[in-house]
């Protein structure tokens, strides 16, 4: 077995134990990196020498004094959102396709604290709008259980290096779908955090009353195990929340699921469901049950308005955030410009990709005078009542179980033109953050093209151990996470 | 709710963009195609309802007002498209008279 082939937790014991050093792991990385990355493309910036550097720092220094940290020179890959000093921070978009933070995320600060190594900024949708990668300004990424598939989007390239083992764990960021989605399509684990559970700091905002960064890793124990070194409160995100950080792995001692009362939404269930994926649900369903998990049904009646609540907030705070880049203190400047109007505009003509500009253009109007109340107001109110059906729901039951997508990867170039159809592939994941609660995709099955299935399941507020309680259980009980891509 | 050209038009002035005349036909249908969607909202009665402007009712954060070290210059003007001594450089914004 090669060193890439481990999970996060089982690296951290040889590199613990003292049986690999930082570098090796490097090396095994960098090796497998140049087999699948040609092929993959889940990278925006590879960090090979930087990485060797750290790996070379850190086992200088446990040369010295054997005492490792939980991530200590584990090789992680990090959205192209996420800042990170002095490396370059894209956003897969041309605007900050030079810009290299002056500073890290806090999460990255956190990372760095217990000694990780970065391998790499990976892939996304420009600027994490979109389901595919295929917005990026670098070109998409590929599935690696099936080259001419997207991995997903907006964290596609962190969802496809999991995957393809060209890191052992990977940060994502979730605004509407983005880490679930593509951990779904790719046949990984990936988890969003309850709102506020995880600094946004240093997180290039999309929308900022929706984004959450979380773990995307082969398993459920690695999604615990690295939630619990990013999570936690942070003076420079007001919005994230000041509660003790549980021991997530703690949650994974139980191995049955007794007395966990599981919701499955009939809304979730209907036209437009694959049905491949609607029968590895169902199957799961069954596997919950006989985890002794008490199953019944359950409404979430809202659901048919989550995506048109979406997408009326989500772009109007986007229209407000990217209002930032103007070319004048960093980023794309458009040359030849005649004056400080005229800079704006060439700017962020040339400077934004079409989809970008029109999640602007939507918010703009939904904002504007005139259609304010009609649109931003209503979608807010409309909001509180998605909100009021999880509230109801979660009086009965614990968790929530969902389908992650309605259909399995899709084929590059299959939704592009069509930003609605793209839009309502988000459809079962996108209430989940109107209402801010934490959720996790995990593989459940694969479709008869090869293509893994993702099983949602959805917490109360600030119950992740739940969560990773009950996908632990049932991940123990299958095999699917076992199941390997061959990239070709 | 259907977009025609000129709403696109206004909309892109509004948020600094430019749009060419091959946009403006396509962003005209694709945000009337979306609105149509969003259109459905109006099945719901929200005359009672609060909208949620926070979901984890967080109200305002505040903290002291201290020093606290801050990025040195040259690192926070190390990005600049263009500039000079300590400062972005812009194009001027005051006409001659």
């Amino acid at each position: 077995m090669s060193l890439h082939n481990l999970t996060l937790i089982g690296l951290q014991q040889k590199f613990t134990a003292g049986e690999a050093t930082a570098m090796e792991i490097v090396r095994a990385y960098s090796l497998r990196i140049g087999q699948v990355e040609p092929k993959v493309r889940a990278f925006v910036t590879q960090a090979r020498e930087a990485a060797c550097e750290q790996a070379e720092v850190l086992d200088r220094k446990l040369k010295r004094w054997r005492r490792t940290m939980p991530l200590s020179g584990m090789p992680l890959a990090v959205k192209d959102n996420i800042c990170t000093d002095g490396v370059p921070t894209t956003c897969s978009s041309r605007m900050l396709q030079n810009f290299v933070p002056p500073y890290d995320a806090s999460v990255i600060g956190k990372l760095r604290a217990q000694d990780y190594i970065l391998l790499g900024k990976t892939n996304l949708d420009e600027f994490a709008m979109g389901s595919s990668t295929e917005n990026s300004a670098f070109g998409p990424s590929r599935n690696p259980w099936n080259l001419r598939c997207v991995p997903g989007g907006s964290s596609g390239g962190s969802a496809a290096a999991v995957a393809a083992e060209e890191c052992v764990a990977a940060l994502g960021s979730d605004t509407g779908g983005s880490i679930r989605q593509p951990a779904a399509f790719c046949g990984v684990v990936g988890l969003k955090p309850t709102y506020g559970r995880v600094s946004r700091y240093g997180l290039v905002a999309f929308a900022s009353s929706l984004d959450q960064i979380g773990p995307i890793t082969r398993n459920v124990s690695d999604a615990a195990f690295l939630l619990g070194a990013i999570a936690g409160h942070d003076p420079l995100d007001s919005t994230s929340i000041d509660r003790p950080v549980p021991d997530y792995m703690k949650a994974l001692q139980k191995k049955d699921l007794k007395r966990l009362r599981v919701g499955v939404p009939v809304e979730f269930f209907t036209e437009g469901l694959d049905p491949e994926v609607d029968h590895a649900i169902r199957s799961a369903i069954e596997e919950l049950r006989h985890l002794g998990a008490e199953v019944k049904e359950i409404r979430l009646p809202r659901t048919d308005a989550a995506v048109a609540v979406y997408y009326v907030i989500a772009t109007a705070e986007a229209s407000s955030n990217l209002a930032r880049f103007d070319g004048v203190k960093f980023g794309f400047r458009a040359k030849e410009t005649k004056d400080l109007l005229d800079l704006y505009i060439k700017t962020r003509q040339e400077g934004f990709g079409p989809e970008v500009k029109r999640r602007i253009m939507l918010g703009t109007y939904v904002l504007s005078a005139g259609y304010y109340d009609a649109y931003y107001g209503k979608a807010q109110a409309v909001r509180t009542l998605v909100c009021q059906d999880f509230e109801a729901a979660f009086k009965e039951v614990d968790v929530i179980v969902t389908p992650t997508t309605p259909t399995p990867a899709f084929k590059l170039g299959e939704k592009s033109e069509d930003p609605l159809q793209m839009y309502l592939s988000d459809i079962f994941t996108i209430s989940v953050n109107l209402a801010g609660l934490p959720a996790i995709s995990l593989p459940c099955g694969f479709s008869k093209a090869g293509l893994p299935i993702g099983l949602q399941l959805i917490g109360r507020a600030f119950e992740e151990e739940t969560v990773l309680r009950a996908a632990h259980a049932y991940e123990q009980s299958t095999q699917w996470h076992q199941k390997k891509p061959m990239i070709r | 709710m259907e977009i025609t050209q000129q709403d696109v038009e206004k909309v892109a002035q509004l948020a600094r963009l430019a749009v060419t005349t091959s946009e403006k036909g396509a962003f005209a249908k694709q945000l009337s195609q979306i609105l149509t969607h969003v259109d459905r909202l109006n099945q719901y009665d929200t005359t009672e309802v609060e909208p949620t402007t926070t979901v984890m009712g967080q109200v305002n954060v505040f903290r002291d007002d201290v020093i606290r070290p801050s990025l040195p210059s040259d690192k926070a003007l190390a990005n600049a498209p263009e500039r000079e001594a300590d400062g972005f450089v812009v194009p001027k914004i005051l006409e001659e008279r």
